[in-house]
């Protein structure tokens, strides 16, 4: 079989090259450029693609597999980065790792690969692929540290058809780099990527300020019954939640509502959290249908009970028990270990 | 593996070969005093006074270098200095980015440069160099190199010309014409990598940017990679066959452009073994991958060091759009067989079978 592997210049997706070649399949390596690295790292002369792309291709050599890199820095800054600092200015908290999934890896990269004959698509994501009585269905890995699910929930049931998962079996992160190591890849000991790979230092500022300077604009702290309490230094350092950050005469209190158009902040004491929560864009892996099942509204989150009510493209979760929803993320479902579908929190 | 994709590299001329490996077995540095010295210095003034023959040329303004972008790097600041700097839009990156604030020529949409354009921009900025490819390697599109040169002598400018996909294809007397340098590099007409040279006219004088143990007169510091020196100038002696080249590229041109491809700088003089495809609406991305795994090397844009493919700046700045992202260049070899052109033109027919049953599907 022809399987295109995305392949980051990381451990992971070069063992799923390593896995599908050893396999005997017809490996086609690809290597998504997202971003400007030398513009990124500020480093000057830095090449464009840097360390990770060349990772990849010797990789690819090593494994005697083809590889390509494919510039996709057009698209990643429209719909991950633009998008992500757009969120930030409407009082969300985005996730743009299911953006970049979503466009690119399993939007432009999966249909680049049906372009050029391939008949599956593999990743080294950690999450399942097991094929169900109606297709494929999209099961948690079985490392539950590594886990991934929760930010592929947006892998409609075409793509998910499509993929291959190899790590998702794994026991642990370990062994995937003895793996590594056993094949004699260069990269079986390097360090993990770190959370948003587009911001360097940890710091998203810099990036909401190239794209939305108005989201860090001053503006006001106020009491849910709008008192005055102090001033912020913009809506984008804050999240629904929060409780750093804020002036004194909110200690003790969390963010409760941000509002992008005045730019205030409200503030109140923690608890009051609300049953109910309204999604959009939901993505159904099974036939959308009203159904109880356990949500996860955060990438590290606890399991909550909850009734889920389709409406359209939309969605209503109610809770069993009260938690924190912050618009921007993403609430996933899940039946056990299987992911039915989720959505973006509004 | 069908490579048709000449204009990156010519495949190594048998010529060139045996020249550079009877070059190695000779050993020596042609600086030493000794026997196997001297010997070695033979070889390299041999191979000079070929180079200078093919490039109408004195032997003494022969400069060898690593290849086409240190000469174009060299004659930037050998001839650039103090002057202002005009370069085309199509030029090659050896040139842009050795001269970052030149002014820009732009091209007309078949790849030419306007002849009022070029007279204007040289009265306006008297005393200029203008840096001028003879030909494109994205379209093989020729600039008009003798009315450069006549317009520069009129307006007091020096001419450099990045010669190095002409030589061994339609290479004719540049400094003759008028320029006053030009650049070349062995493994674009069957040399081996890692020569080429930068030739000057009489008189020009060439500052070493490595001055080193100052050979080559003291203008290019370095031992000389003494077998791709004779492979190239080996090389230079070989038969090309331009008309039967031109004659497979018309086949596989019109065939591709009956299947919906276009040609840009296809009206214009080019290059015999150059054709630029564009196939609207497929990358070049998607089309350079499948034909590669069905066997075809081609090539697409300027590769960076990444391999990532930019749109090619070539056709950006002939006007292309978003053509300038998904078009193709296929540069025939010096061996290209007959029975090719058909294998070539069924992989490209395939291809875009594909790409326009998906893009029926995703309609």
């Amino acid at each position: 079989m022809k399987v295109a592997v995305a392949m980051s210049g990381g451990v992971d997706s070069s063992v799923v090259a390593g896995l599908m070649a050893r396999a005997g399949h017809e490996v086609i390596g690809i290597t998504l450029q997202l971003y400007d690295q030398g513009a990124a790292t500020s480093r000057k002369g830095a090449c464009c693609a840097g360390q990770d792309i060349y990772d990849a291709k010797r990789v690819a050599d090593r494994l005697g597999i083809a590889h390509y890199v494919v510039d996709a820095e057009a698209r990643f800054k429209k719909s991950v980065m633009s998008a992500f600092a757009d969120s930030y200015a409407a009082g969300e908290t985005p996730v743009p790792c299911i953006a970049c999934n979503q466009h690119l890896k399993f939007g432009d990269l999966l249909e680049m690969a049906r372009d050029f004959g391939a008949e599956a698509m593999a990743t080294g994501h950690y999450v399942r692929r097991l094929d169900g009585p109606d297709g494929a269905e999209m099961h948690q890995a079985v490392d539950q540290n590594r886990d991934q699910s929760w930010f592929l929930f947006a892998t409609t049931r075409a793509q998910l058809d499509f993929c291959r998962f190899p790590l998702g079996g794994y026991a642990s992160k370990a062994e995937v780099r003895a793996v590594a190591a056993e094949m004699g890849l260069a990269v079986a000991e390097k360090a993990d990527s770190q959370d948003i790979c587009f911001v360097p230092n940890g710091s998203y500022a810099g990036i909401v300020e190239k794209f939305r300077p108005d989201a860090l604009e001053s503006g006001e702290v106020v009491a849910e019954d709008g008192r005055l309490l102090g001033s912020h230094q913009g809506i984008a350092r804050y999240t629904i939640g929060q409780a750093k950050r804020l002036p004194d005469a909110a200690a003790h209190m969390v963010v409760k509502k941000i509002e992008p158009g005045t730019r205030r902040i409200v503030v109140g004491p923690r608890g009051t959290q609300s049953k109910t929560v309204r999604l959009r864009d939901v993505n159904w892996l099974v036939e959308p249908r009203e159904l109880r099942a356990e949500v996860k509204l955060r990438a590290r989150d606890t399991l909550h009970p909850a009734g889920i009510l389709p409406e359209g493209n939309s969605a209503v979760l109610t809770l069993d028990d009260p938690a924190l929803a912050a618009p921007g993320q993403a609430a996933v479902f899940y039946d056990g270990t299987r992911i039915l579908g989720g959505g973006f929190i509004i | 593996m069908l490579y048709l994709d000449a204009n990156a590299s010519e495949p190594l001329r048998p010529a060139a070969r045996t020249a550079a490996l009877v070059t190695m077995e000779a050993d020596g540095n042609p600086s030493s005093i000794h026997a196997i010295g001297r010997n070695a210095r033979n070889i390299m003034e041999s191979a000079r006074e070929t180079v200078a023959r093919h490039c109408f040329a004195r032997p003494a303004d022969v400069i060898f270098t690593s290849g086409a972008t240190e000469g174009n790097v060299l004659a930037i600041y050998a001839l650039g200095r103090d002057r202002p700097i005009l370069v085309g839009a199509t030029e090659h990156d050896s040139i842009r980015a050795t001269a970052p604030d030149a002014i820009i020529l732009p091209v007309r949409s078949d790849g030419t440069i306007a002849p009022e354009t070029l007279d204007e921009a040289l009265a306006q900025n008297p005393g200029a160099l203008l840096c001028l490819m003879a030909a494109n390697n994205e379209t093989g599109v020729l600039h008009d190199i003798e009315f450069a040169a006549k317009s520069c002598a009129t307006h007091g400018a020096l001419l450099h010309v990045d010669a190095v996909q002409v030589i061994g294809r339609c290479n004719r007397d540049w400094l003759g014409m008028g320029a006053s340098s030009l650049s070349l590099s062995g493994h674009k007409f069957g040399g081996p990598m890692g020569a080429g040279a930068l030739i000057v006219r009489q008189g020009i004088e060439v500052t070493a940017l490595t001055k080193g143990g100052g050979q080559e007169q003291g203008r290019r510091g370095g031992t000389p990679p003494l077998p791709a020196i004779a492979g190239l100038a080996a090389a230079l002696g070989e038969v090309y066959e331009a008309d039967k080249i031109a004659s497979y590229r018309d086949e596989i041109e019109e065939f591709c452009i009956n299947l919906g491809a276009i040609a840009p700088g296809g009206t214009a003089p080019r290059l015999p073994n150059t054709t630029n495809l564009a196939l609207p609406g497929v990358r070049a991305e998607t089309q350079l991958i499948a034909l590669d795994m069905a066997g075809f090397a081609v090539s697409a844009g300027s590769a960076c060091s990444s391999g990532k493919l930019a749109a090619s700046h070539v056709l950006t700045a002939m006007g292309y759009g978003d053509l300038a992202g998904q078009a193709i260049r296929v540069s025939l070899p010096w061996n290209m067989q007959a029975e090719s052109v058909e294998k070539f033109t069924m992989a490209y027919a395939a291809m875009v079978k594909r790409a326009l049953r998906r893009a029926e599907h995703s309609a």
